[in-house]
């Protein structure tokens, strides 16, 4: 369907990503952590954790804080909002942000990115 | 000013204290004491026989006698006292001389004149020396007689009975603790004490004590009857010690005791006197808290009269004392308010007694019915903190006041006292002098938890009768902020976690889904998830990466492994109490050279290997696994290791098994998920190699048996463990430990180690130690239940794991490139690897490749 569309990267299916964790994805030589939140709902942040100097946001526990989806940084405990990448207890450290999307095909793929 | 303070006990040393917290300049204290040791826990001595050694019922904080401008003589008894000439003669025939000079001499047990007193194993109960000679003749005695059946008399006895002797104890007055009880709170303690084992002999005189036939000593009463036994404790009263004011003729009582004034001064305004010692308006107060008032007034007049202030008569005068008592005589709560017998004229009073479940309660109230005069409470204390800021404050009782002591019905609250009613002056601990007021000031800056209390406060860190007072205080000051008492585990459930594993329990929940559906809201948390998994695992012990529990994990559970600042991860194979075959260590070895892992040995006796990428944990594993390991959890929030000394296997001191113990408790709780990590480890013998005092569950070998020692912490704040209970056969030991594991995690605040969890524990060891030994809750049959459901249910999670094709395909770095992490590099150093720092990071040159040999 959308495969040749420029400038978007297949990572793995949908099924791949237990619901509420993440995984870590190789896009244009750059670590994205994909997030899969309940059954359908994707997002994609940087991996790197800049408060840790270490790869390793798409390990970390997926949750809610107040209103915005966050996941928590295995080794300090930093809130990254899904959505706009912010950390929330060190905005100085926050993440870019990649578009992802679910295909019809049950394919997950991981776009441009935003600042 | 140059300050002398003869005696060294809890009374001279509060005294100390005060003064050294005020820093007054140009004080020079010099303290004379003639014991070999400074001040300890005298209210706490019977702990002496259950474990606690001279050191850790010392007063004297660390450093506290390095302070300048004070001089602690040890050994240094006073013989006379030159008032002309402001000196003291000491025994050694050293002169010292003094400005001002303070009396806290104590009191001495008083041993009746009785011939036959003087005989060896014939002894006191006072000192460290009295209890130490205790322990020497109860080693060689079957039977031993406590002489005085009041509140040390009782105490005595527990000693006794800890010692393993058949204890007696022997009252003239015709019942127990005569001078707090009536008769029928005394006969109902008597009997309690005699279902425990003690025997009471009530109208008893003693006329002499002669050889005995069957053991040492033989005691005649008058009555005509005897009694034999091996060794006997006198513990008839106390006269205070005032042969120095006697000799300088201070001005002493008739019946002894030094006169003073509302300053605690006696005739010469240059000589205090204070605690056991003291005459106060014709009274002895022979308990800790007056003489504790008396110490702080002393002081606070002193510290006026440093000040240069010309007249100190504003300084706090001493106005007497509520001797009212509460305490635990051997597991049996007693308290005593006022006027427990009701000597008031025209007071009335309301009794309430249940046989069967041997509670006694009385009141005792004021002729109008108004006022609380003084009550008497046996086997069930808990009203006592309410009766006795009712009795101080002179709060107006309620229309039917028999409802304060009467047995409430299911889910009807008492009618409590209202925490609101208590003036913010309302003294909560009598011991430290702590007013309700100050308790507030310190919930407002920031004390939440009773141990957070206690250490701003020093409230109920003495006896600790006031805990569930201040709790209740400290819970309502913190609802009257708004601080709203919320132990609400995190914004996603509005319960604590003990309401949550309730929940669990009783609902049978076996999903974070399920539970958040019925009891919380949003998605749950970093807090929340991890909690929860912790919970369900400790309930139903599924695998913690099934499909429904995988997201809940924090990532070290997540991946089964601990990660590391870079990201990497360390690996810990089960050891079970430090035990390793030649095999396994070289499986071990062959393993870290292969993937070129880093290695250290733990303080938990067991072999860390670090640098590990996720991509080869699962391979890491397959090998252990073949090489016969277990995962040994060091990730997980649960029982990390049984550390071990070699035991009697090999030691030539060792008198049980320490090693086949650690690993039989060691592959028992294994896996067991609990609110934080759990240490234990198991000593061969008192020599305690094993360090068991400083973990989680000790366990220390005896001739008998085992002694088990809980709640102990290293770390941050190293706590010792205390000793729960002694000389335990092994399934005994098992069958304890199971209850008190279960019973922490039942209870227990979100990573609350065993250390916190014991200090804010209501009702402390005694309370912990009816639970679990006594099974006063009536749950020890559940607790161990539990426990052994979780033990079937055991199966190694990394054995799981690789055996599980979903979980194992999630331990790669890319879900889409089987690259490894490139932010993951190591340098070498001392012969193995470590992670590069930043800088070295930018220097790629020096990056040691990772090789992997493929199989």
């Amino acid at each position: 369907m959308n495969d040749m569309m420029q400038g978007w990267t297949d990572i793995c299916a949908l099924d791949d990503i237990v619901p509420d964790t993440g995984v870590c994805a190789l896009v244009d030589g750059e670590q994205v952590a994909v997030f899969r939140v309940g059954e359908r709902e994707l997002y994609a942040i940087g991996n790197f954790d800049p408060n840790a100097h270490a790869a390793v946001l798409s390990r970390g526990l997926v949750g809610s804080l107040g209103e915005r989806t966050v996941v928590a940084s295995p080794i300090y405990k930093q809130h990254f909002d899904l959505c706009t990448g912010e950390c929330i207890e060190a905005p100085e450290h926050s993440v870019r942000v990649w578009s992802v999307r679910l295909g019809a095909d049950g394919r997950v793929r991981v776009g441009p990115t935003a600042r | 000013m140059k300050l002398v303070v003869i005696g060294n006990g809890m009374v001279g040393h509060k005294l100390l204290e005060e003064l050294m917290a005020a820093h007054h300049t140009g004080l020079e204290i010099t303290v004379l004491c003639e014991e070999p040791r400074v001040a300890y826990d005298r209210v706490h001595l019977s702990e002496f026989f259950t474990g606690k050694s001279a050191d850790e019922l010392s007063l004297a904080a660390p450093g506290f006698f390095a302070q300048p401008g004070l001089d602690l003589r040890l050994n240094a008894r006073a013989v006379r006292i030159d008032r002309a000439i402001k000196q003291i003669v000491t025994a050694d025939g050293e002169i010292i001389r003094y400005d001002k000079l303070v009396l806290a001499t104590g009191s001495t047990p008083f041993v009746p004149p009785i011939p036959g007193n003087d005989r060896p194993a014939c002894l006191v109960y006072r000192t460290i020396e009295d209890l130490q000679a205790m322990a020497e003749w109860g080693a060689r005695s079957r039977v031993g007689v406590v002489v005085g059946g009041g509140l040390l008399g009782l105490e005595c006895a527990k000693a006794l009975c800890d010692m393993g002797l058949k204890a007696h104890v022997v009252e003239f007055a015709p019942r127990l603790m005569a001078v707090q009880m009536d008769d029928g709170g005394g006969r109902m303690l008597q009997r309690k004490i005699e279902e425990l084992g003690v025997t009471v002999h009530t109208q008893k005189g003693t006329q002499a004590i002669i050889d005995g036939e069957t053991a040492r000593h033989r005691m005649q009463f008058a009555d005509g009857s005897y009694l034999e036994t091996d060794m006997i404790v006198f513990s008839a009263g106390i006269r205070p010690r005032d042969d120095l004011a006697r000799q300088s003729e201070l001005g002493v009582g008739e019946r002894g005791g030094i006169r003073i004034d509302n300053f605690c001064r006696t005739r010469d305004r240059d000589v205090y006197a204070i605690g056991e010692c003291a005459l106060w308006g014709g009274k002895i107060f022979g308990l800790v808290a007056p003489g504790y008032d008396m110490a702080r007034i002393v002081a606070a007049h002193l510290g006026a009269l440093i000040k240069r202030k010309r007249s100190a008569t504003n300084a706090p005068e001493f106005t007497g004392a509520d001797m009212s008592t509460k305490l635990k005589l051997m597991g049996v709560d007693v308290a005593s308010i006022g006027d427990a017998h009701g000597a008031t004229p025209g007071s009335r009073t309301y009794q309430f007694s249940d046989e069967r479940k041997q509670v006694y309660k009385k009141l005792v109230v004021s002729a109008d019915g108004k006022r609380l005069l003084g009550g008497v409470l046996v086997g069930d204390a808990t009203e006592y903190g309410t009766l006795l800021q009712m009795l101080l404050n002179g709060i107006e009782l309620p229309a039917a006041p028999e409802f304060l002591i009467l047995p409430s019905a299911d889910g009807q609250a008492k009618p409590g006292l209202g925490i609101d009613a208590l003036p913010a002056s309302a003294q909560i601990c009598s011991c430290n002098n702590v007013s309700k007021g100050q308790l507030c000031d310190a919930v407002s800056a920031g004390a939440m938890s009773i141990g957070a209390l206690k250490a701003a406060t020093k409230a109920g860190t003495s006896c600790g009768g006031c805990v569930p007072l201040a709790t209740q205080i400290m819970k309502a000051e913190m609802k009257r902020q708004g601080l709203a008492v919320n132990n609400h585990l995190c914004e996603h459930f509005a319960y604590s976690r003990q309401e949550l594993y309730h929940l669990v329990r009783v609902e049978r929940i076996r999903r974070f889904d399920e539970l958040l559906a019925r009891h919380g809201k949003g998605l749950g948390c970093d807090i929340c998830k991890p909690t929860i998994a912790s919970i369900l695992a400790s309930c139903w012990n599924e695998f913690v990466l099934q499909k429904e529990h995988a997201s809940l994990q924090d990532s070290n559970d997540y991946f089964l492994a601990n990660i590391q600042k870079d990201g990497s991860y360390s690996v810990v194979p089960r050891m079970p109490g430090g035990e390793v075959t030649p095999d396994g260590l070289i499986a071990v070895g062959q393993i870290a050279r292969k993937y070129g892992l880093y290695t250290k040995i733990t303080g938990g006796q067991r072999v860390d290997m670090f640098g590990a990428r996720l991509e080869q944990l699962p391979m890491i594993w397959e090998a252990l696994i073949a090489a016969g390991f277990e995962s040994g959890h060091a990730y997980g929030k649960s029982l990390r290791t049984v550390k071990s000394c070699v035991g009697s296997s090999w030691c030539r001191y060792g008198v049980q098994d320490a090693v086949g113990t650690a690993i039989n408790l060691e592959n028992r709780y294994k896996g067991l998920r609990s609110p934080h990590k759990l240490k234990f480890a198991v000593s061969g013998c008192t020599r305690e190699c094993a360090e068991a005092q400083g973990k989680d569950v000790g366990v220390i070998a005896t001739e008998k048996g085992w002694n088990l020692y809980v709640c102990g912490n290293g770390g941050m704040k190293p706590r010792h463990a205390e000793l729960l209970v002694g000389d335990l056969d092994t399934p005994t030991l098992i069958a304890y430990i199971d209850r008190f594991l279960m019973f922490y995690i039942r209870t227990a605040d979100r990573l609350q180690r065993t250390s916190v969890w014991r200090d804010n524990l209501e009702g402390g060891l005694d309370y912990l130690r009816d639970v679990i030994v006594h099974d006063t809750l009536g749950l020890a049959a559940e607790l161990e239940t539990e426990m052994q459901q979780v033990v079937n249910a055991y199966e190694c999670e990394w054995k799981k794991a690789v055996n599980d094709p979903p979980t194992r395909r999630r331990f790669q770095h890319f879900v889409n490139s089987n690259a490894g992490d490139d932010n993951v590099s190591f340098v070498s150093e001392r012969g193995q690897i470590r992670p590069a720092t930043a800088a070295e990071k930018r220097e790629r040159p020096r990056r040691i490749p990772i090789t992997v040999e493929t199989e």
